[in-house]
């Protein structure tokens, strides 16, 4: 079994079939990233291309280096250094990306639907690294990957996504992928800044933290973009700090073992206080490993590969 | 020059007329109506349509339209967009003033006036700017546009944010009996939304428009023209509180009128599908219960007009990222076909109301001498079949925009005839060109 779409645009597209056959793929792709020589030939001649319009050293890098672990020629674009792109339409660009002869492109962009766009124009693979406020769905990958790693399963857990929920591609992925998998999502945030109709996605909302962080197996933490601020979707980063921001004693009123989790870059005081950052409880470097091994074999079952356990030589 | 219509349903409430009925046309006027009609006595004798089955109207008026000219002539001219009307069974419409320059002085209304006489193949009515610019701060010239021909004013696209203003406004267009057409949405409020705020926008991750947007800004007018006694009338009326609004203010009495476009009695915002920037309008496509209460407040009379906001953009205008691609849906060549299978289909409009919606309450709003087929009145004429079935192909539009989220969609009742001061502008779905003849299809 492979993946139905020759894209990954969003985790609304994927099934429950599809995200498992992900993170199990995922599984001896983090193997290789833990040997001595980082190297497999599996993707050998393939030409994946990092086409970022918004700037993200994180998620660049992780894609960038997930192709070179798997022998893939990668290349980035981003608009301030390529005159290819600078000024000329997605449409066109799409269109000089595939007479290049790329296999698989990954687009970052500050538009939701940029990847949509682009899928449109091209026959190569697109992966969704970011889109405005739509979607982040290797983030979601790695989220999941990385729960079910240290509790075995996501069925049947608690997890809360606490923060700007409104402006969060990382939320909209995860409500996705936390639902489809049979866990119980709560957000929680200022009501300025959770969306309207979001109940419908099969989550519960909470503006008291203390409310929705009580007996949750996971925290996700999201980081705080000082712009919402300044267009007044709340008073100050102060106020946000002290009635949203996750404490040691927010966080005790989650079970004892719950992770705490955080997409990066971090506002260390703000949304997530540094104890409860730096943790037992915390899994948030490992997320960043585990975002490798996901796009490792987001890449292999994109680029045509069969069962994960080939790749083993 | 004669042209009779023989046979055909003559609906022109105006006159009390809906039954089969001949039409006569002499020198751009109706001469007569009535059974049996013949042309007698002329050397050349006229010219005959066979009407047999087909709906007569009183020439269907659209008041709210973007012909773009001067200015952005890539999106449309005077004369693209009148040929789209003519395709579209309508024989005027009222052009709004966001061109550039925008319409906001006599030299303007003058110009487009001018450039509707030489390249129009429909009637053309220009509306004017409420504040120069259409920027929001001083009145425009509105008593020497009018005197100059417009028809209404408004600042469409720019909604005119300081009340006071907007009050001074009414209260100088109600001296000279303008109506003051007014885009009905708080700007703070629409912030950068690009789509309806709801579900859909939480999915996609669009920014949302509330609906209290619009119904804010309603119920500013509809106070402010109480205050001052002025001709209000709200353009593209897209939620259920903005009809239950004009619906009170009707029953206060007060001088309102409403108009709603084909797409927002057609679509919910479930349309934008995956991204499709052809669904991009302003007001945006709203929630079913919107749709719903649009299509009552057509039924029970809130709303008086259909008018399709027709906005042309270029192709690769809307070929981009939705956040970066502009309002705007093209109305003029689905709005008949829209009407017909949402509204009279269902049950919602009968053809009486139909042509008071889209000819005879258009005619009153704007003042025109126009709306009825009474001998004597202009020979503006438009014929339906209600029987005849189109898929629509967005590549034969006569308009340059192909902004439509209708491609594909089979409609049924459509325009087959366009005349317009006698002249055969539109015939069995083609533009008729100045030396092509009338066949005489009777009997055939
Ligand atoms: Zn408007």
């Amino acid at each position: 079994m492979g993946l139905k779409h020759k894209d990954l645009l969003g985790i609304q597209d994927l099934s429950s079939e599809e995200i498992r056959l992900i993170l199990e793929t995922a599984e001896p792709m983090k193997d290789i990233i833990r040997r001595q020589i980082k190297k497999v030939p599996t993707l050998r001649g393939k030409a994946v291309i990092n086409l970022f319009y918004e700037p993200s050293t994180r998620t660049r890098t992780s894609f960038e280096l997930a192709g070179k672990y798997m022998s893939a020629d990668t290349i980035n674009i981003s608009t301030s250094t390529s005159s290819v792109v600078k000024g000329e339409s997605l449409r066109d660009t799409a269109k000089t990306l595939e007479v290049m002869g790329a296999d698989i492109v990954i687009i970052r962009h500050s538009a939701a639907g940029a990847p949509h766009i682009l899928s449109k124009y091209i026959s190569a693979s697109v992966i969704n690294a970011g889109d405005g406020f739509h979607e982040h769905p290797t983030q979601a990958l790695l989220d999941m990957f990385t729960i079910k790693e240290k509790k075995g399963r996501i069925d049947g857990l608690k997890v809360a996504v606490v923060g700007d929920i409104l402006h969060s591609r990382v939320a909209r992925s995860n409500i996705w992928g936390f639902t489809k998998m049979g866990a119980e999502v709560r957000v929680i945030g200022p009501s300025t800044l959770l969306p309207p109709g979001i109940e419908k996605l099969g989550v519960t909302p909470y503006t008291s933290i203390e409310e929705g962080l009580s007996g949750v197996d996971v925290i996700m933490v999201l980081r705080i973009q000082l712009e919402r601020q300044q267009k007044g979707l709340f008073p100050t980063i102060r106020e946000y700090a002290r009635l949203f921001g996750v404490t040691p004693e927010r966080a005790g009123l989650a079970r004892p073992d719950a992770l705490i989790m955080h997409p990066g870059p971090m506002n260390r005081g703000v949304e997530i206080s540094p104890e409860v950052a730096d943790s037992m409880q915390s899994v948030i470097n490992e997320q960043v490993t585990n975002g490798v091994a996901v796009r490792m074999a987001l890449l292999y079952l994109l680029a045509g590969g069969g069962s994960p356990h080939e790749i083993i030589d | 020059m004669k042209l009779l219509i023989k046979g055909g349903r003559v609906v022109d409430p105006a006159a009390g007329i809906n039954g089969e009925n001949d039409i006569l046309v002499e020198d751009g006027k109706i001469s007569a109506v009535g059974n049996n009609l013949s042309v007698s006595g002329t050397a050349g004798g006229a010219e005959t349509i066979d009407a047999a089955g087909k709906l007569v109207l009183p020439g269907l008026i659209d008041m709210h339209v973007h012909l773009r000219e001067p200015g952005f002539e890539a999106k449309e001219t005077i004369a693209t967009g009148t040929r789209a009307a003519a395709m579209g069974g309508f024989t005027g419409v009222a052009c709004m003033p966001n061109t550039n320059p925008v319409i906001d002085s006599r030299a303007l209304v003058e110009f487009i006036n001018s450039r509707a006489a030489s390249e129009g193949l429909v009637n053309v009515y220009p509306i004017g700017a409420v504040t120069k610019g259409s920027k929001g701060e001083e009145l425009a010239e509105i008593g020497d546009m009018k005197l100059a021909g417009a028809v209404g004013i408004s600042d469409d696209g720019h909604p005119v944010m300081n009340a006071q203003l907007m009050r001074l406004a009414m209260e100088y267009a109600g001296m000279f009996g303008l109506p003051v057409i007014s885009h009905c949405e708080d700007l703070n409020l629409v912030a950068d939304g690009v789509m309806h705020e709801g579900y859909q926008s939480t999915v996609y991750g669009l920014k949302g428009i509330t609906r209290a947007a619009e119904e804010t800004m309603v119920a500013r007018d509809i106070i402010l023209a109480e205050l001052t006694g002025a001709r209000l009338h709200i353009a593209h009326i897209s939620t259920a509180g903005s009809v239950d609004l004009v619906r009170m203010a009707k029953k206060r009495g007060l001088n309102i009128t409403a108009e709603a476009t084909p797409h927002h009695f057609s679509l919910t915002d479930e349309a934008v599908g995956n991204y499709d920037t052809a669904t991009k309008v302003n007001p945006p496509l709203r929630g079913e219960e919107d749709v719903e209460a649009v299509r009552e407040g057509l039924r029970d009379g809130t709303i008086d007009v259909i008018a399709t906001d027709h906005a042309p953009h270029a192709v690769e205008e809307k070929d981009v990222e939705f956040n970066y691609a502009p309002f705007g849906i093209v109305g003029l060549e689905t709005a008949v076909g829209l009407s017909f299978r949402e509204l009279v289909e269902p049950g919602i409009l009968t053809v009486e109301d139909l042509v008071m919606k889209m000819s005879v309450n258009p005619a009153r709003i704007l003042g025109l001498v126009k709306g009825t087929l009474k001998p004597g009145a202009d020979a503006d004429i438009t014929i339906i079949d209600p029987d005849l079935k189109e898929k629509v192909d967005i590549s034969r539009f006569e308009t340059k925009g192909k902004n439509s989220p209708f491609g594909g969609w089979e409609l049924k009742g459509l325009p087959v005839a366009t005349i317009v001061g006698g002249r055969v502008v539109m015939r069995d779905r083609r533009l008729w060109q100045e030396n092509d003849k009338i066949r005489n299809t009777s009997g055939g």
